[in-house]
């Protein structure tokens, strides 16, 4: 399989033919360009991961310094084989729903050719057989997430929120630089695959060295997927387009630290105290975005916050040793994931790009397909039949944390809460969008002072070129737990069978009693169930009290302290903003800047003087003409 | 044949040089400019002869012929310039027609009403 290079090359190479020649292309071009690489892209992945074979493909060396030589390598197993199938499926999906959301936007051929590096990144990240080409792919994501998440950067608070994206990734990144090269100078390699092999042969279970580098590895992950306490990038980042924070969410950016500490599991096994600490992040992560994600008025905040989220399952499932439990919901999570991102976005198109929820309302009558889509996203997110995508992964999780033992069973007892809070967030929000009462065009909602639908129904509003990747997904979210559907409901686990090839298998501390998985399964379903009324519930009060709420009056205190996502941007700003800024402002005129400033000044003296001689008056230019010419002479004559 | 000094001629040419430059100098009005323009072109002309009569060559009454039809060419411009500026400004003052320095008064720009700025 030597062309398997083509899979990341396709789209970095699109996003290089749009990036030079995009501007002078045709809008339809761009659009095929866009989306035809990613395209290309995913049927030599699906040829790839039908070959079924592990291949390593080394391409060439990358370097040598004395005994260290990196080389570009790429590495196809399962587990990057599952990854390269949803990177580019569900990117491949989005870039076509873009290819109408976008249209008429100023700078359509540079948003195909961010989308299409994000892409190219990810695939590198993914494939990468070598953890300093894999951090190339990082910083790649990292980059790219930057340049969308500011698309429209006229607005000064979308740079802001991009920078922000940035910085705050950046601190998980400097931990995990810091990681390779504590694994570098210590084992001398970065192959994946040897510094597997060499830690577990030289490194004890527990010991510093290991514990170090996973813990580093693991605040890289963090950074990127959003944890707790790296999480504050990721609501803002809504500022992006819609199918920015699609692929965000589900295909390329914050799935990236899952896949890393998959990837490096040998590490991880080897410092169980780094386990925990995932494992704990993760449940943590769950009630925190859970909670969070209650309080959210902006439609897309919910879904980032809902993100954040299920993102803490995984990182639950990395934390108990489930792997493939967390890649299986990885999984699940991209297609219920892109499918309520993708249909926000109709909503958010059809009512003028309004993304405050409660200036909606009454949608399911307008837009009554969008409401079909997005209502399979949501009972895929809560779990419910008859989807079956968020159910599966979820439960296979639950019951892998409840398997684990110990505080385990602590672990699967907040995390069925975290299913009650899903759920009830979810419907709130899926009430309060589609429910009740139509808002009409009452002014003074929105900040755009535009609301209402834009005419026309919904068929329009979507499209066949927008409507169709919400049918696939929608299917997806359907179908796709029988990838692993639980044994006890006659399923068989297809993915985890496939990713045991690459990854190590689950290893049972305790013995189940037969017919435990069924009352854990019924357990949380109930939980999911009870979610919906409570939803309905608090949708009712909040519209209710939106409505009667005056202008500028205050919500109450713990409505704001979820608002505003348990108040850690405030505490950054105390603890690290605000210090800095003192220091900087202290510094301003230290002797350092003495030197530009002198520049500057003498810059600005010498334009006063000779400026002088500009005055515009003919006979001045002439007499400038004949004194210089004397003065020439005279130099000629006399030296 | 007595052949005026090669010095004589020079400090003529040079005389009528300095007496040019000056009444570009000193003059405001832009038609007397533009003669003593005239006047610093024929020093330098008269320059030439006398250097080509010293050493005996064309090359001075060469350049002497290139100069007449340049002047004539200089004039044929400048006058047209100067015709067109009296049009628009009623004025020939140099000194009046200053566009630098920060001055917004550009010529012409207020019409042909618009005398001294």
């Amino acid at each position: 399989m030597s062309w398997m290079w083509l899979i990341p090359a396709l789209p970095l190479l699109g996003s290089l033919l749009l990036g030079v020649l995009g501007r002078r292309m045709p809008a339809p071009w761009v659009a095929a360009v866009g989306t035809g690489s990613v395209g290309l892209s995913m049927l030599l992945a699906i040829a790839a991961v039908w070959g079924g074979s592990t291949v390593t493909l080394t391409l060439w060396e990358w370097v040598r310094v004395g005994g260290f030589s990196p080389s570009i390598s790429l590495t196809l197993d399962a587990l990057s084989g599952v990854m390269i199938l949803v990177v580019t499926g569900i990117g491949f999906l989005i870039h076509l729903y873009s290819v109408r959301f976008m249209a008429g936007e100023e700078g359509y051929s540079r948003f195909f050719a961010y989308m299409n590096l994000f892409v190219g990144s990810m695939l590198l990240l993914v494939l990468a057989g070598n953890l300093l080409l894999l951090y190339l792919g990082w910083e790649g994501v990292g980059l790219c997430s930057y340049l969308l998440i500011g698309f429209w950067y006229s607005d000064p608070e979308n740079g802001r929120s991009a920078r922000k994206a940035f910085i705050v990734t950046r601190v998980g990144d400097v931990a995990l630089a810091i990681g390779l090269f504590l694994i570098a100078t210590n084992l001398g390699t970065l192959d994946i695959a040897d510094v597997a092999r060499r830690a577990t042969a030289s490194w004890g279970p527990g010991s510093t060295l290991a514990v170090a580098a996973a813990a580093l590895i693991l605040g890289g992950a963090v950074g990127k997927s959003a944890q707790l306490p790296l999480q504050t990038w990721l609501p803002d980042a809504m500022a992006g387009p819609s199918p920015v924070s699609a692929l965000i969410h589900a295909a390329t950016m914050v799935t990236a630290g899952v896949y890393l500490i998959a990837r490096t599991n040998a590490l991880f096994v080897l410092a169980p105290a780094v386990m925990s600490a995932t494992a704990i992040i993760g449940i943590a992560g769950v009630l925190f975005a859970g909670f969070s994600a209650l309080a959210q008025t902006n439609i897309k905040r919910v879904l980032a916050y809902s993100t954040m989220s299920q993102l803490g399952y995984m990182f639950l499932a990395l934390g108990v040793g489930a792997w493939s439990g967390a890649i299986f919901h990885l999984v699940t999570h991209a297609f219920f994931k892109s499918l309520l991102f993708l249909a926000a976005g109709v909503v958010i198109l059809a009512m003028n790009h309004e993304h405050d929820m409660f200036s909606m309302g009454g949608l399911a009558r307008k837009t009554p397909y969008t409401f079909a889509v997005f209502l399979i996203g949501a009972l895929a997110l809560t779990a419910l039949p008859p989807t079956t995508s968020g159910f599966a992964s979820k439960e296979l999780i639950l019951s892998r944390v409840w398997e684990s033992g110990g505080v385990g069973r602590l672990f699967w007892l907040l995390g069925v809460l975290g299913v009650f809070v899903t759920s009830a967030y979810t419907f709130r929000l899926v009430f309060t969008v589609f429910g009740g009462q139509p808002h009409g065009g009452s002014a003074g909602h929105g900040a755009n002072g535009k609301s209402g639908l834009a005419d026309g129904p919904d068929g329009r509003q979507a499209g066949l070129i927008m409507g169709a990747p919400l049918a696939v997904l929608a299917v997806l979210c359907i179908t796709g737990g029988f990838l692993d559907f639980p044994r006890n409901l006659g399923g068989r686990p297809f993915l985890t069978r496939f990713l045991e090839t690459t990854l190590p298998a689950w290893k049972q501390v305790g013995e189940m009693p037969s017919g435990a998985d069924s009352v854990l399964q019924v357990i949380s379903e109930v939980a999911s169930l009870l979610g919906v009324p409570v939803g309905w519930l608090i949708s009712r009060r909040a519209v209710r009290a939106a409505a009667e709420r005056r202008p500028g009056e205050l919500k109450p205190a713990f409505v704001r302290f979820f608002l505003g996502g348990m108040g850690f941007d405030w505490l950054y700003d105390r603890a690290f903003v605000r210090p800095f800024l003192w220091l900087w402002k202290l510094d301003e005129h230290d002797v350092a800047d003495r030197i530009p400033d002198g520049v500057g000044g003498l810059s600005m003296l010498l334009s006063r003087v000779v400026r002088l001689t500009q005055n515009g008056r003919v006979r001045w230019y002439a007499a400038g003409v004949a004194v210089g010419a004397v003065l020439v002479i005279a130099a000629a004559v006399l030296l | 044949m007595a052949s005026v000094p090669f010095e004589y001629g020079l400090v003529v040419a040079a005389v009528l040089f300095v007496l040019g430059l000056a009444g570009v100098l000193a003059r405001r009005n832009l038609l007397f400019i533009l003669l003593s323009v005239e006047i610093m072109l024929n020093a330098a002309g008269l320059a030439f002869i006398v250097a080509g009569a010293r050493w005996g060559q064309a090359d001075g009454q060469v350049m002497f012929i290139f100069l007449l039809s340049m002047a004539a060419a200089e004039v044929a411009v400048g006058l047209a310039l100067i015709l067109l500026l009296y049009s628009r400004r009623k004025d020939l003052d140099s000194d009046a027609l200053t566009m630098g320095a920060g001055s917004t008064d550009i010529p012409g720009a207020n019409g042909a009403e618009g005398g001294q700025p």
